[in-house]
């Protein structure tokens, strides 16, 4: 069964069901960066995904969708932001409201579209490089929002640990208090970092409704918000170890299912575990050089910041 | 114009009080024109939600019934989240105890006693503190975050729970349906009225009060709080962070193993694929909305059953769906909390940097 | 004050129960579903079904539902609730309710319910269900027919007996017209979850499906097929917008004219308890058109359909063989009902390993 027909199928599907969580996780790492602890990232991506398909199909044009997406997220992180940063609401449960919040909303908004086909976003398909075996299709051949998923975490982590801004977001995350006695807005860079986060969540809504199936249906993130949560703890905070994170949820889902199309006799419950297993199996292992994930993790994260004058 | 927050001296005591109700009055304002503009009465619709549930016997001990797991699983979490531990994988927890503790009535069914039931809770709150000591142990020997490692174990207990439904543990004359055979009489929690109320609740106040006493009043309350806010200074004491982490992890996962063998043995009677409506999660939300305090979750807690009983209703009389439901609760915690702020804060509404008050905190200066 | 006052007497009323409540003269009628109206799938058919009471009887009926209800603790209230504000039928749509639906029977004899797919029944309990079977048996003959790799993917929700038993028809169905063909099932563990849908989707045609049909809610392995060009089967509800090309035919679940019957008998104060599993005959298993076939496929297909309709050809006709070899019955005999409600084998020719 090992062909390379087979294997490039495999990295062709795991790069779709990745996607979308890599997405989420690097604006969510951001926001994180910052500070800032954002639950609600199933309900920011669901609305995203609601209206990336809503947008799409009254302009036909997906990439219209793509920023309704963005924008959904981004509106919903603004009401985030004004709870937790401007009237110091417990981000925890601020969060888990939004996703709450977030839907029912979605529910609502897409009540009319639900058995109604969309809109799909087409592959790229690069001339000439996209025709090379094997690799080609893999490298040359995806939708746009794949490399703009790498390009998010290039230019995430380039900005993060390369930049001013990075290191003016570290700060704020790390001890607001004192980014703040430097004469930086820590408000301010909290409500950019989470809308940031809201607009990647919204895109990652909006993937699943446009590329990695072309329709709508209540709860159809089906807890891949939470996954993406989970993934940037997992990444200690690191854009490189995210893409690993993600990728390494992503393939071993998708390996489970070609173990049980080619009839393995495993129970297809323990299979489904695997991703949830690896990923702690992976993280222990990875954790074992404590040094790098305690000089990572934001030491304000969750914190609430009030500056006083 | 941007708004301002500037720290009460200490914590107004008035605002403890009414801030709940501000958030009552804006929670009815806005569910008022919600609802106008969805072309329901609003009269009607808020009615239903806030007392319709408490007009009835029948509805309030559905109430206690819905809000019993969330206060036992809030409970155990305000210690957690109190001695900065993150767990969040409370859902896994209660389907691990509801698991350990249905192996009696599921695999020896024809026990009989009165024995049986206190094995049972104690099989459960055993199944779900062991489940939660897993996250506890692996951050303690690895470093490994206990948020993920938590939040990953929730799936794998589900799937092991579907797994035991629909291999072993399924009800030889079900037709191989997937759920577990009916528990026998012994094996289910009694009634403590005419309903569905059974001991959970009993549980979750002895739980409250329990949980209660030990923070306010006790040298392992008084350690709890200071490796949560001061872990420096908890060092000093010689407090130990590690103890801690393994302390509350297998407080909060007891608590919601007895909550998960209760909703099995009281309000379902037998094991099945789905146990819960995500009560683990739903906890999380209690915890912080009680302010991490066990009176607090008492009342969070039925806070938020009468928010789910409610929508019911609204659903059943009026036909507002189910997502309105959830958008209104949503916004109902998003007040909540909000008006929270005022309890420490007195909020400002500043134009152009000219320090203008144009709103204060209503009890004016201090 | 005078509209409050007015508002809190009438929730009174209500709460009084269903002889004081005003809508006294109408048919209350309510349902149960366990996910969201808007899945597209299960719950969505079965609120078909409800509008098509609203639409046949009018003023005479005033239905409710409350959807998202979990199969766990909140089904009996749910169930309670509706049977207190004055329900006189209720339907309860989803295996998992049958306990509750029973146990809140108990407590209103005069309130009749109509519990979906379970087998528990009393004299207020109806069930009813579906022989999807029937349907697949068709479909897997038209797959049988159409796979030039003889190989079909199966994307699975839980290896539950009505699932269990539509993999059987299918292959039954198939093996009939093509003995060598193989069926590669995936179990998802999910009724809904479009990604992962789509996911098993791909993996079966890379490992060489050129045909998929699913036991799960979304049109998602459709668009998959359609996009790949392979063939597929809708299911639940004709998905012939979701891929065009691709859609051979699809099962549809066809709840309105059960749901009119029982209405209309308790209209007429002849509703009794009763057991009914309907299949083509009765209009509850209805095949979408044939499409992309050739015309003889697809005469076939509907000869076989017209066969099992008029009971001349039953989809688990012996002999039957299970996947180890055992007899289970012999020629000219076939599956009783007890023996298909509790399926947990797979027959032979089938590969994989049923999760037990």
């Amino acid at each position: 069964m090992a062909s390379l027909d087979v294997i490039q199928a495999i990295i062709l599907t795991l790069i779709t069901a990745s996607t979308p969580l890599l997405i989420a996780a690097v604006g969510e790492l951001v926001a994180e960066r910052a500070g800032v602890l954002n639950l609600g990232v199933e309900g920011m991506m669901i609305v995203g995904a609601v209206s990336g398909f809503a947008a799409t199909l009254q302009t036909g044009n997906p990439y219209i969708g793509i920023l309704a997406a963005i924008l959904a997220g981004v509106l919903l992180s603004i009401l985030f932001g004004f709870l937790t940063l401007s009237l110091v609401t417990n981000q925890v449960a601020t969060g888990l409201s939004l996703t709450l919040l977030g839907l029912g909303l979605a529910g609502m908004l897409g009540s009319s579209f639900v058995g109604t086909p969309g809109v799909k976003l087409q592959k790229l398909d690069i001339p000439f490089l996209s025709d090379i075996p094997f690799i080609g299709p893999i490298l040359f051949g995806q939708d746009i929002l794949v490399y703009v998923s790498f390009a998010l975490v290039a230019l995430v982590a380039y900005v993060l640990f390369r930049t001013r801004i990075g290191l003016i977001v570290r700060a704020v995350g790390e001890n607001h208090t004192s980014a703040h006695a430097l004469g930086y807005s820590v408000i301010r860079v909290r409500y950019l970092a989470v809308m940031f986060g809201g607009g990647c969540a919204g895109l990652a809504g909006g993937y699943l409704s446009l590329a990695y199936t072309s329709l709508w249906v209540e709860d159809m993130t089906a807890g891949r918000g939470w996954i993406a949560l989970a993934l940037v703890v997992f990444s200690s905070w690191l854009p490189g170890r995210l893409l690993l994170g993600a990728y390494l949820f992503g393939a071993v889902g998708i390996l489970q299912i070609h173990v049980q199309a080619a009839g393995w006799p495993i129970p297809s419950q323990f299979l489904s575990s695997l991703p949830y297993l690896a990923t702690i199996v992976v993280l222990v292992v990875i954790s074992r050089n404590r040094a790098v994930a305690r000089t990572n993790t934001p030491a304000c994260l969750g914190q609430p910041f009030v500056p006083d004058r | 114009m941007r708004l301002e927050l500037e720290k009460r001296a200490q914590h107004s005591s008035l605002m403890t009080v009414i801030s709940p109700l501000i958030a009552i009055v804006l929670t009815l304002l806005f569910g008022a024109i919600l609802f106008s503009l969805l072309g329901i009465n609003p009269g009607k619709a808020l009615y239903l939600y806030f007392i319709d549930p408490l007009t009835e016997l029948w509805s309030l001990e559905e109430l206690v019934v819905k809000a019993t797991p969330l206060i036992l699983i809030a409970c155990g979490l305000c210690i957690c989240y109190l001695s900065n531990t993150w767990n969040i994988g409370a859902e896994g927890q209660f389907t691990v105890g509801a698991i350990t503790g249905s192996i009696l009535p599921v695999m020896f069914y024809d026990l009989e006693g009165p024995y049986i039931l206190p094995l049972m809770i104690l099989m459960g709150a055993l199944g779900g503190m062991a489940y939660a000591a897993i996250p506890a142990l692996l951050k303690n020997r690895f470093g490994a975050n206990e948020i993920l490692t938590s939040l990953m174990l929730v799936y794998v207990a589900g799937l092991a729970l579907d797994w035991l439904v629909r291999g072993p543990w399924r009800d030889p004359d079900g037709y191989n349906f997937p759920e577990s055979r009916l528990f026998s009489d012994s094996a289910v929690l009694p009634a403590l009225a005419d309903g569905r109320m059974h001991w959970g609740a009993v549980f979750a106040v002895v739980a409250v009060v329990v949980l209660g006493v030990l923070l306010a009043g006790t040298l392992k309350g008084f350690e709890i709080k200071v490796i949560g806010s001061a872990p420096r200074a908890g060092r000093f004491a010689g407090f130990s962070q590690k103890r801690m982490v393994l302390f509350a992890f297998c407080i909060s996962g007891a608590l919601a193993g007895i909550a998960g063998i209760s909703e099995v043995a009281g309000s379902i009677g037998q094991l099945r694929p789905v146990i819960s409506p995500g009560y683990g999660f739903t906890a999380i939300i209690v915890a912080f909305l009680g302010r991490l305090n066990p009176i607090g979750t008492l009342l969070a807690g039925l806070l938020l059953a009468l928010s789910y009983l409610g929508g019911e209703a609204a659903q059943v009389s009026l036909g507002i769906s189910d997502k309105t439901t959830r958008v209104f609760q949503g916004v109902l915690l998003f007040f909540v909390l909000a008006c929270d702020t005022l309890i420490l804060y007195r909020i400002k509404l500043v134009r152009n940097s000219v320090a203008q008050v144009v709103s204060g905190g209503t009890n004016g200066q201090s | 004050m005078r509209k409050i006052l007015g508002i809190a007497a009438a929730a009174l009323a209500l709460g009084l129960g269903a002889s004081a409540s005003l809508a006294a003269d109408k048919l209350k009628i309510g349902f149960i579903y366990v996910g969201p109206v808007g899945d597209h799938g299960w719950t969505y058919q079965h609120n078909e079904g409800r509008l098509a009471i609203e639409k046949k009887f009018g003023d005479k009926v005033e239905t409710s539902f409350v959807e998202n209800v979990s199969e766990g603790p909140d089904a009996e209230r749910a169930i309670e609730r509706l049977a207190r504000e004055g329900h006189d039928l209720i339907f309860t749509t989803s295996f998992g309710f049958m306990n509750p639906t029973i146990k809140v029977a108990k407590k209103f004899p005069k309130v009749k319910f109509e519990h979906a797919t379970g087998y528990k029944r009393a004299k207020n309990v109806s069930t009813y269900s579906s022989r999807f079977y029937e349907g697949r048996y068709v479909l897997g003959e038209i797959a049988g027919k159409m796979s030039k790799t003889n190989t079909i993917g199966y994307i699975a929700s839980f290896p539950i007996p009505e699932v269990v038993r539509g993999i059987n028809a299918f292959m039954l169905g198939a093996q009939s017209v093509n003995p060598d063909m193989k069926v590669k099932v995936i179990w998802v563990n999910s009724w809904f979850d479009p990604g992962k849908e789509a996911d098993a989707a791909k993996a079966l045609i890379d490992q060489g499906a050129d045909i998929i049909t699913q036991h799960t809610d979304s049109p998602a392995p459709l668009q998959v097929a359609e996009e790949r060009g392979v063939y597929a089967f809708g299911q639940a509800s004709d998905m012939i917008k979701f891929a065009p090309k691709a859609q051979l035919t699809a099962i549809i679940d066809n709840w309105n004219d059960y749901y009119v019957a029982r209405t209309k008998a308790v209209l007429d104060g002849n509703w009794a308890s009763e057991d009914v599993w309907g299949g083509f005959k009765d209009d509850m298993v209805d095949m979408a058109a044939y499409t992309n076939l050739p015309e003889d496929v697809a005469a076939a297909a509907k000869d076989t359909a017209a066969k099992i309709e008029s009971g001349e050809l039953h989809p688990f006709k012996g002999p039957i063989f299970k996947q180890d070899g055992t007899q289970v019955i012999g020629e000219g005999e076939s599956l009783d009902d007890g023996t298909l409600l509790g399926m947990n084998w797979y027959v032979k020719g089938i590969d994989g390993q049923l999760p037990q």
